[in-house]
C-alpha cells in the first residue's frame, strides 16, 4: 500500500490553475525526485501535502485513511515534515533550540513544566552524531556554516519520527561537499524506511539520488518513472516542453 | 585563521569572562557601578542611605514596566501605550477605591483593564496584522483618554476605607528597611528572567523575534504567543501604575505621560534589540537604573536638570553603537 495517494488533484487561484488533476503515490523508502521549471506547480504541490493549502479538487489518503488537513501542524502529526528552502531556522536560538522548536522537551510536574535544556542538548547531540555533522547542540545557528545549518533543519525530521519527508531544494545554496554530506544523509532516511520527496534543478543530484522522477509542466504532470529508465536529456525535454509527456 | 584559534583557546581559558564581556548587561552594570563609585566621591550626598533609598525606589516604576517591554522587543514588536496604560489602571484603582471599595477589589479591577487593554492591543497585531507601533500609538492615545473620562480629570487623593493599606503598598518598607516597590521589581525581575529562559512561552518569544516565518512553519503558536506578550506589558504597565499610586498617594491625568520613551530607552540600554531576537530581563532592569543614576546625578552635581535628556539619549545611541561595534568584529 502507498505511503500517500494523491488522485486527480488540482489547485485553483481564481483563473489561475497551479496544480491540475495531479495524482502521485509515495511510496516508504522511495526518494521521488521532483522536477519542473518555476511555475511548474512544484510548490503549490509541496504546499497541499504540507497542509498549507486545501486541494481544490481532488482526495489525498495517507495510509488507506482519507486525509483533510487545514494547517502545517496536522501534516506533521500525519507524520509528513518539510525541510523547507531558507531552512526556517532562528538565527538567534542554539541548535538544539530550533531542532526542537514547536515541540521543547519539557519536565516537572503538572501545568508547572520547564524546559529541559539537558535532555534536548543531549538528544541533539546524538541525532548531530547519527548524521556525521560536527554541529554542536549549544551553538549559536547564528555562527554556523551552511551545511552545519543544513543538519539543523534536517535534524528536526528525525525528532518527529517523520513517515514523509519533503526537501525542497535541499542541495540549492551549499558546497560540493556539503552537497555530497546531504545526498548521504538523504540515503539514510530512505534507509529508514522514510518517504522522500526531493525537489531540486540540480539534474545530477536528482539522477544520484532519486529512485523516481515526476516532472511537472504547467501545473500538470508530464512524466513520472524509474530514474534508471530516464535520461538527464530527457527531463530537459520534458521540462521545457521539448518532450510533451511520457508516463 | 590564527585569529579565530586565538579566540577559542581564550574562550576555553575564561568561559566566563568571554561570556560576561559579550553581554550588553554587563558593560552597562560596569557603567553604573562606575558612576556610582565616581558619585561618592563627588558628592557627600549620593551615598547616603537617604538617597540610595530614593534612587532605588525612583527606578522600580521604569524598571517593573521594562521587564514587559523587553518581551515585546524581543518578539520585534513595540508598545508605545505602557504610559497611558499606567495612568489609566492607576485612575481606574483610585475611582474604585475612593467609591468605598476594599483595595483588593480596586486592584483586581487595575489589573482587569491592563490585561484587557494588552488583549486589544495583542489582537489587534497578531490576527489583523497592523503594525505594532501603529495599534500602540492609537492605544497610547485611547487609555489616557479613558482616564481623563474615568476621573472627569480630576486629582483622586482619597482611597476610601483601604486608603492606608493602599499607601503602605507603595510607599512602605516591608523587609529591611528596603522599600517595597523595590521588592515588587527584585521579584518580578526573577520571573521575568524565569519565565523568558525556562519556559516553553519564553522560547517561543525569542524564536518569533529571531525568524517569525520559522516559527510559524515549526507550529509556535505565533498569534497566541503574541497576544500574551502584549497583555503582560500591559499588565507590567497597570503593576506599576498600582505601586506607583501607592507611594504618591494621588493620581493625576498626566501620570506616566512620555514614560514610554523611558521604558524604551531603558530596555534598549539593557541590551535588547529593536530588531527582535535579544534581549534580558536582567538588562532592563540595570538600563532603567543607569537612567535613574543619570538623573540623580546631575541634581546632585549641580547640573541643570534640562541636560537629562541629552545624557540618556547619548547612552541609548552608544548602547546600540557598542553592539554594531562587536558584530563588526564576529562578521558572519
Amino acid at each position: 500500500m502507498a505511503l500517500l495517494e494523491l488522485k486527480n488533484v488540482s489547485k485553483h487561484f481564481g483563473a489561475i490553475h497551479a496544480l491540475n488533476d495531479v495524482s502521485l503515490s509515495l511510496e516508504p523508502g522511495q526518494v521521488v525526485g521532483l522536477m519542473g521549471d518555476n511555475g511548474a506547480g512544484k510548490s503549490t504541490l509541496v504546499k497541499i501535502v504540507a497542509g498549507n493549502f486545501r486541494p481544490t479538487h481532488g482526495t489525498m489518503q495517507m495510509e488507506g485513511q482519507d486525509l483533510s488537513m487545514h494547517r502545517p501542524i496536522e501534516a506533521r502529526r500525519h507524520g509528513i515534515e518539510i525541510v523547507h528552502q531558507d531552512l526556517a531556522l532562528c538565527d538567534n536560538l542554539s541548535a538544539a533550540a530550533n531542532v526542537f522548536l514547536g515541540r521543547e522537551i519539557r519536565k516537572g510536574v503538572g501545568p508547572f513544566k520547564i524546559l529541559d535544556y539537558a535532555a534536548m542538548y543531549r538528544r541533539a547531540g546524538q541525532i548531530f552524531a547519527e548524521l556525521r555533522s560536527e554541529t554542536r547542540p549549544r551553538d549559536l545557528v547564528r555562527q554556523m556554516s551552511g551545511g552545519q545549518r543544513q543538519a539543523v533543519a534536517i535534524a528536526r525530521t528525525r525528532i518527529a519520527d517523520a513517515k514523509i519527508v519533503l526537501m525542497d531544494e535541499p542541495t540549492a545554496a551549499i558546497s560540493v561537499r556539503q552537497v555530497a554530506e546531504v545526498l548521504n544523509l538523504i540515503r539514510q532516511l530512505r534507509d529508514r524506511g522514510i518517504a522522500i520527496v526531493f525537489i531540486s534543478h540540480r539534474m545530477p543530484d536528482v539522477f544520484s539520488i532519486a529512485d523516481r522522477l515526476v516532472v511537472l509542466r504547467r501545473g500538470r504532470k508530464v512524466a513520472d518513472k524509474a530514474v534508471a529508465a530516464s535520461s538527464p536529456e530527457e527531463v530537459t525535454g520534458l521540462i521545457t516542453g521539448a518532450i510533451e509527456h511520457v508516463l | 585563521m590564527e585569529i579565530q584559534f586565538d579566540d577559542g583557546i581564550k574562550r576555553a581559558r575564561f568561559p566566563l569572562l568571554s561570556w560576561l564581556t559579550s553581554r550588553q548587561a554587563f558593560w552597562v552594570l560596569v557603567a553604573v557601578g562606575l558612576a556610582c563609585i565616581f558619585l561618592s566621591f563627588a558628592t557627600n550626598s549620593f551615598a547616603t542611605s537617604n538617597n540610595i533609598f530614593n534612587v532605588a525606589r525612583n527606578f522600580t516604576f521604569v524598571a517593573i514596566i521594562a521587564l514587559g517591554m523587553t518581551i515585546v522587543i524581543i518578539t520585534g514588536g513595540i508598545d508605545l501605550s505602557v504610559g497611558s496604560v499606567l495612568c489609566l489602571c492607576s485612575m481606574i484603582l483610585a475611582v474604585v477605591m475612593h467609591a468605598g471599595y476594599s483595595i483588593e477589589v480596586g486592584i483586581a479591577a487595575a489589573l482587569g483593564t491592563a490585561l484587557l487593554i494588552g488583549a486589544i492591543n495583542g489582537v489587534l497585531i497578531a490576527y489583523l496584522d497592523i503594525p505594532p507601533f501603529v495599534v500602540t500609538l492609537g492605544m497610547l492615545s485611547i487609555a489616557r483618554s479613558l482616564a481623563m473620562v474615568a476621573s472627569n480629570n480630576t486629582v483622586v487623593f482619597q482611597f476610601g476605607p483601604d486608603h492606608d493599606k493602599l499607601l503602605f503598598l507603595g510607599g512602605g518598607a516591608l523587609l529591611f528597611g528596603i522599600a517595597n516597590p523595590v521588592i515588587y521589581m527584585l521579584a518580578l525581575t526573577l520571573l521575568t528572567g524565569f519565565l523568558l529562559h525556562f519556559t516553553r512561552f519564553g522560547r517561543y518569544v525569542f524564536a518569533i523575534g529571531g525568524n517569525e516565518h520559522a516559527a510559524i512553519v515549526t507550529g509556535v503558536p505565533v498569534r497566541r504567543t503574541k497576544v500574551a506578550v502584549y497583555m503582560i506589558s500591559a499588565l507590567s504597565a497597570g503593576i506599576a501604575g498600582v505601586i506607583e499610586t501607592g507611594w504618591l498617594g494621588a493620581v493625576t491625568t498626566n501620570l506616566g505621560s512620555g514614560m514610554e520613551l523611558q521604558v524604551i530607552a531603558a530596555a534598549v540600554i539593557g541590551g535588547a534589540n529593536l530588531a527582535g531576537g535579544i534581549g534580558t530581563a536582567f538588562g532592563a532592569l540595570i538600563g532603567s537604573a543607569l537612567i535613574e543614576v543619570i538623573r540623580n546625578s546631575l541634581g546632585l552635581l549641580g547640573i541643570s536638570a534640562f541636560w537629562q535628556g541629552t545624557f540618556v539619549g547619548s547612552f541609548i545611541i552608544i548602547a546600540v553603537a557598542f553592539d554594531r561595534i562587536r558584530n563588526f568584529r564576529s562578521p558572519t
